[in-house]
């Protein structure tokens, strides 16, 4: 998986939670907090979206990695490149 | 002869467009089985059976409104209290659904919405087709998934949809107001407010969900229900109704879940007697309620159930949150988010994570002593989570 997969994985992921929104436009860097209206139970969609999209299953602990877009390409990246450890 | 009649599915309404049946003439009907969709100004409704039998007449067509309490179709060989002089004699016998009288104009009348079933509106959203703009083919020139997708590939016969149609967010924002600001209007409300350490809470949370996949996962918000609908048996008086000048406390315990609208707004369905379900069983519920809360599936009887309401913030948001009742209960608890504050532990000063609790209660039925009793409760429930 490259930077551009992980990162519209994760576009795609919001997009399916979050239909108002425009994916291509979410800044790398902010917090996905600070742009898109998200409650935990949104967020439980998205990881579960990121599963059906990637294969990769992101456990609880991993869950702050995922902060930013940027962020979370690179902890998608890192799993997919280390075979799901 | 069993009876079908439209159910009030909110303190103001008075009637309830019927926008879709979902059982025909000869389907036996099982006592909550739903029936058919409503349209309201809190949204499309999923109307639910009350009694049980073979379907005889459907009395009211697709596309037309029908008050409150009329009889919408029949059922042969229903369980229902013989109630005979109600029906009319040849009921039994009429096999054209007959259109039911208009309902009486109480207050101007909003501006039409569109009439489309909600399969036709989340096709909509999803190819990106402006309902106003489709000509429906179903009865009323109610707008179905076909007419939907046939707008999406350009293939639209020329024609207008009529009148222009309204947002469905602001109508229910306006829905919600009007029953904000008759609970301000005729209930005397009191506040009590309590913090409560979440440290417990999140730990078991933590634990609970480290090998759990996303889909059965626990959110703070379970706790809190679950919390809420034990606490509450210590209290009864706070669970339940005032109507007609009394109170009604209620037998069931049905938390409504305050759910924030993605447009904008908020509805409140409730999760039947959550004293009686597990903390999975909870989970459950609420993942499913607000997925259809969101989508516009609600059910007539979580709308209208409601014995006690929760409104919790979740993550991100503020300390607290007072509530205003939402009439005809009599309570409303209050959740901010939870955040790291000074905490004092055996005499110390340390650092946890601490949620506020309010409560906003009908000083008619309760008092402040009363209604603090309840956070104290729930406080201590949330401190044995594994209690839950």
């Amino acid at each position: 998986m490259n930077e551009s997969e992980a990162i519209d994985a994760i576009r795609r992921a919001l997009a399916e939670v979050a239909p108002e929104i425009d994916p291509a436009g979410l800044a790398l860097d902010v917090p996905i907090a600070r742009q898109v209206d998200l409650d935990s139970m949104d967020m439980l969609a998205v990881l579960a979206a990121i599963e059906e999209i990637t294969g990769i299953e992101v456990p609880e602990r991993d869950v702050a990695r995922l902060e930013t877009v940027a962020g979370g390409a690179s902890y998608l990246m890192a799993r997919a490149g280390g075979g799901g450890a | 002869m069993g009876e079908l009649r439209m159910p009030s599915l909110g303190a103001d309404m008075e009637s309830g467009l019927l926008v879709e049946w979902l059982i025909a003439p000869g389907d036996h009907v099982a006592r909550g089985d739903v029936i058919a969709v409503v349209e309201t100004d809190k949204g499309e409704i999923e109307i639910e059976a009350f009694e049980e039998g073979e379907v005889g007449s459907l009395l009211v067509r697709e596309g037309d409104s029908a008050p409150v309490g009329a009889l919408i179709a029949t059922l042969v060989g229903g369980t229902t209290p013989a109630d005979a002089d109600e029906l009319p004699a040849d009921a039994a016998a009429v096999p054209v659904p007959t259109p039911a009288p208009e309902p009486p104009a109480a207050a101007p009348p909003a501006p039409p919405r569109v009439r489309a079933s909600p399969a036709a509106r989340m096709a909509a959203e999803r190819l990106g087709v402006d309902l106003a703009a489709v000509t429906g083919t179903g009865p009323g020139g109610a707008v179905g998934v076909a007419d939907v997708e046939r707008a999406a590939t350009g293939a639209t016969t020329a024609g207008d949809a009529g009148a222009p149609s309204e947002d469905p967010s602001e109508a229910l924002r306006r829905a919600v107001g009007a029953a904000m600001a008759r609970s301000k209007r005729e209930i005397p409300h009191y506040y009590v407010a309590l913090d409560v350490d979440m440290g417990p809470a999140s730990a078991f949370l933590d634990a609970r969900n480290a090998d759990l996949p996303p889909s059965r996962r626990l959110v703070a918000t379970a706790l809190l229900v679950r919390a809420l609908g034990l606490a509450v048996r210590d209290v009864p008086e706070l669970n339940g109704h005032f109507r007609d000048g009394r109170p009604r406390p209620s037998e069931d315990v049905n938390v409504g879940v305050a759910v924030a609208m993605r447009g904008g707004g908020v509805v409140a369905p409730a999760i039947h007697e959550v004293d009686r379900l597990d903390l999975a069983a909870v989970m459950e519920a609420l993942r499913d309620l607000v997925t259809r809360a969101r989508a516009g599936r609600m059910r007539g009887s979580e709308v209208s159930d409601g014995t006690i309401t929760l409104s919790a913030l979740g993550s991100g948001s503020v300390d607290a949150v007072h509530g205003v009742i939402y009439p005809p209960q009599v309570a409303i608890v209050g959740a901010g988010t939870i955040a790291d504050r000074p905490w004092v532990v055996d005499g110390s000063l340390a650092v946890r994570p601490v949620a506020t609790l309010t409560l906003a209660g009908d000083h008619r039925v309760s008092d402040g002593r009363r209604g603090g009793r309840l956070l104290m409760r729930m406080a201590d429930l949330l401190m044995r989570p594994e209690e839950l």
